[in-house]
């Protein structure tokens, strides 16, 4: 377990240093000129000069480069040519509302995927099964912005159950947070529901087939105890790794949900810097994301090994 | 021990013309017809036949394991020995819950996918005493321990703690009859328990179950391809050919005077030197077994036997429950041929 965290550790430090060059680059092949967008309408030469030498632009790329990652491996990843702050600043100011935004919808999506999933297995050929089927269905073909509108029409506006909009820390008011975090998360976390509920059914009934299982059975041991403690134990190792293998697409989609509900995330925080060519919050953004991205899933990957005890201690005695 | 199935003590478990069907899209499948016998207690009952006759479903029908496709008739009595008596095909599965696992247990055929591979074998062990015995967390495990020392396998107290991937075939198996043994139940069955494992295991777990008899009382049935196993071990025999019962007797009866031509095929197989084929396995007899999609009023081993007369394709032979006894019409050394009486009850 050892050497292997730490040969994964290693791969990850080089995934870094590749997004890190991939990033630098990109947006510096974005069209357009960060000073020009600053220097306003009729943009005087000497004023765009100044700020080229301001933020370092008129330095040779490597010079630039190794400014950006020797100041980002100590959590500074510069100033904003946007908003003249401290990119570091804002970036941990949007992380709480998309790190919330992420855990919730992953909540109701293991939540929701397992619970109908388990329940379409166990309840085959009968109408659970169709219905979650159905409702599977409808969750991986509905667009996120269609499914938020609908959503905020029904939930917000029809039937005035919770905000459609804007951000309220958790810190501040936990109710108000959640009344306005409940929407985007189930937007956010359907797709990946009906992911998890189509795995979960199909590998619980394998699993309910297994030997192992009427061995439970032949034990005397009651239906739930079968069912969760034997078959779903089983049926979780899959299922962690469709998890894992979803977790791109909710930090992607988490883009758009935030546009929907106007959210003051990340995702908002990397579309006010794409256009307005703000290298320095595009760079942190997309570098803070990427290793949010390999911490879980060097998470997955140790839980995975928790749940599966033959990836653990391997080899027969 | 020469049980007499009627007249003795009363049997601990009663299979009585027990069909299984098996309905699919594509037709049925006629998996047992009419299997009856008796169980006495302590009694050691081989069932043998070829591959696909119905050994293993017929003893999964006893404990309700059957899969939903499967449609059953007959009746399967339990006697849990304190005058209640149990019917279990067709029970909820409250009393099964009762009877599997405590008064009736089973080791499968198929050691090496019948353990949960996410759970230590100490925890599998444990599940069924907390189930039945009402056990704690500490005494279960104390008691795994125990079990585990009991059927052969050394250093008990570390490969409690092991998952089945680190186990041999042999030792998973043993663990599987740990689980089965540990609440003394009063019927085991053991399915072709030794089939899956090389020969020096396949003696250790023949002196287990031996043990078990002896000590605990238990009754057995079991399953096997093997007569060499059966004459070990057996007291009495079942020979099943396509879902039916074909003979049944004690070990010395059907061993020496086979009446039925089925049996004595079987038998020229293994036991008569000269005739024994290479590897051991059965002689062939000649001819398929059938695969029914129903029952049919004829002797269905006619097409394959050699003394089969228009009688046998006509009406089908019953047999008879008392002592030795064969379903054939014109049967070997002498015994008279069964009444034609109604087979499937
Ligand atoms: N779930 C099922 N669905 C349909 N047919 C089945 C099912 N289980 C068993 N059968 C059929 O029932 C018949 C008897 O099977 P069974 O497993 O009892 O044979 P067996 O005597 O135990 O054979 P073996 O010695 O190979 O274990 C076979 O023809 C088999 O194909
Ligand atoms: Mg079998």
């Amino acid at each position: 377990m050892i050497p292997y965290l730490l040969r994964r550790a290693g791969q990850s430090l080089v995934t870094l240093v590749l997004v890190s060059v991939v990033v630098f680059l990109g947006v510096r092949a974005l069209p357009g000129d960060p000073a020009l967008a600053m220097a306003g309408e009729t943009p005087d030469p000497q004023l765009v000069a100044a700020i080229r030498h301001q933020y370092g632009f008129d330095q040779s790329l490597p010079v630039q480069y190794w400014k950006f990652v020797s100041s980002a491996v100590t959590g500074n990843f510069g100033i904003s040519s946007r908003t003249g702050m401290s990119v570091t600043h804002s970036i941990l100011s949007a992380a709480p509302v998309t790190v919330e935004l992420a855990l919730l919808s992953l909540l109701l999506a293991t939540l929701i995927g397992i619970g109908a999933g388990v329940a379409a297995a166990v309840r085959r050929g009968r109408p659970t099964e169709w219905l979650a089927n159905a409702v599977a269905l409808l969750g991986l073909s509905v667009p996120s912005f269609w499914l938020g509108m609908v959503l905020v029409l029904a939930f917000a506006v029809a039937i005035p159950l919770f905000a459609a909009s804007g951000f309220v820390p958790i810190s501040a008011d936990p109710l108000d947070n959640l009344h306005r975090m409940a929407l985007p998360a189930l937007v956010l976390g359907s797709g990946m529901a009906a992911v998890v509920m189509r795995q979960t059914r199909s590998s619980m009934l394998e699993s309910l087939s297994a030997d192992y299982v009427r061995t439970a059975r032949a034990k005397g041991l009651a239906r739930r105890q079968v069912v969760y403690g034997h078959a779903l134990r089983n049926s979780l190792i899959t299922v962690t790794t469709v998890l894992g293998l979803q977790l791109g697409q909710l930090i992607s989609g988490a883009v758009v949900t935030e546009q929907i509900f106007v959210l003051p995330g990340f995702g908002k925080l990397t579309l006010d810097a794409v256009t307005n060519r703000d290298y320095a919050t595009i760079q942190g953004v997309v570098l803070c994301t990427a290793t949010a991205y390999i911490l879980v899933n060097l998470l997955v990957d140790v839980l995975y090994s928790a749940i599966d005890p033959r990836i653990r201690i391997g080899g027969a005695a | 021990m020469t049980p007499t199935p009627s007249g003795g003590p009363e049997p601990v478990l009663t299979v009585d013309g027990l069909t299984v069907s098996f309905r699919s899209r594509y037709g049925s499948v006629q998996a047992v017809d009419g299997i009856s016998y008796e169980l006495a207690p302590g009694e050691v009952l081989a069932v043998v036949g070829e591959s696909g006759c119905g050994k293993s479903v017929t003893s999964m029908a006893v404990l309700g394991l059957l899969p939903p496709t499967a449609h059953t008739t007959g009746s399967i009595r339990f006697a849990d020995g304190r005058g209640g008596t149990r019917e279990l095909l067709g029970a909820d599965e409250r009393t099964l819950g009762s009877v599997r696992g405590k008064e009736i247990a089973m080791i499968f055929q198929e050691p090496m996918t019948s353990l949960n591979p996410v759970l230590t074998v100490g925890r599998q062990i444990a599940e069924v005493l907390r189930r039945h015995q009402g056990l704690n967390r500490a005494q279960a495990r104390a008691r795994a321990v125990e079990l585990l020392g009991l059927v052969g396998i050394p250093a008990p107290d570390r490969r409690v703690d092991e998952y089945p991937h680190q186990l041999s075939g042999g030792m998973r198996q043993r663990v599987m009859i740990a689980i089965a043994v540990a609440c003394d139940p009063r019927v085991l069955i053991a399915d072709e328990p030794t089939t899956a494992l090389d020969v020096t295991v396949q003696a250790g777990i023949l002196d287990v179950l031996r043990n078990l008899r002896e000590q605990l009382g238990t009754a057995i049935v079991l399953i096997t391809h093997d007569l060499g196993v059966v004459a070990d071990i057996a007291d009495r025999v079942l020979v099943m050919y396509a879902g039916r019962a074909v003979e049944q007797g004690t070990v010395q009866e059907v061993f020496a005077e086979p009446r039925h031509p089925y049996t004595r095929g079987l038998l020229d197989a293994v036991l008569r030197p000269g005739t024994r084929p290479e590897g051991g396995r059965l002689r062939e007899i000649p001819g398929v077994v059938p695969r029914l999609t129903d029952s049919p009023d004829v002797c269905t081993f006619a097409p394959r036997c050699d003394r089969a007369d228009e009688r046998c394709t006509a009406l089908r032979p019953a047999l008879d429950t008392a002592a030795h006894a064969a379903a054939c019409w014109h049967p070997l050394a002498g015994a008279a041929a069964p009444a034609p009486s109604e087979a499937t009850r």
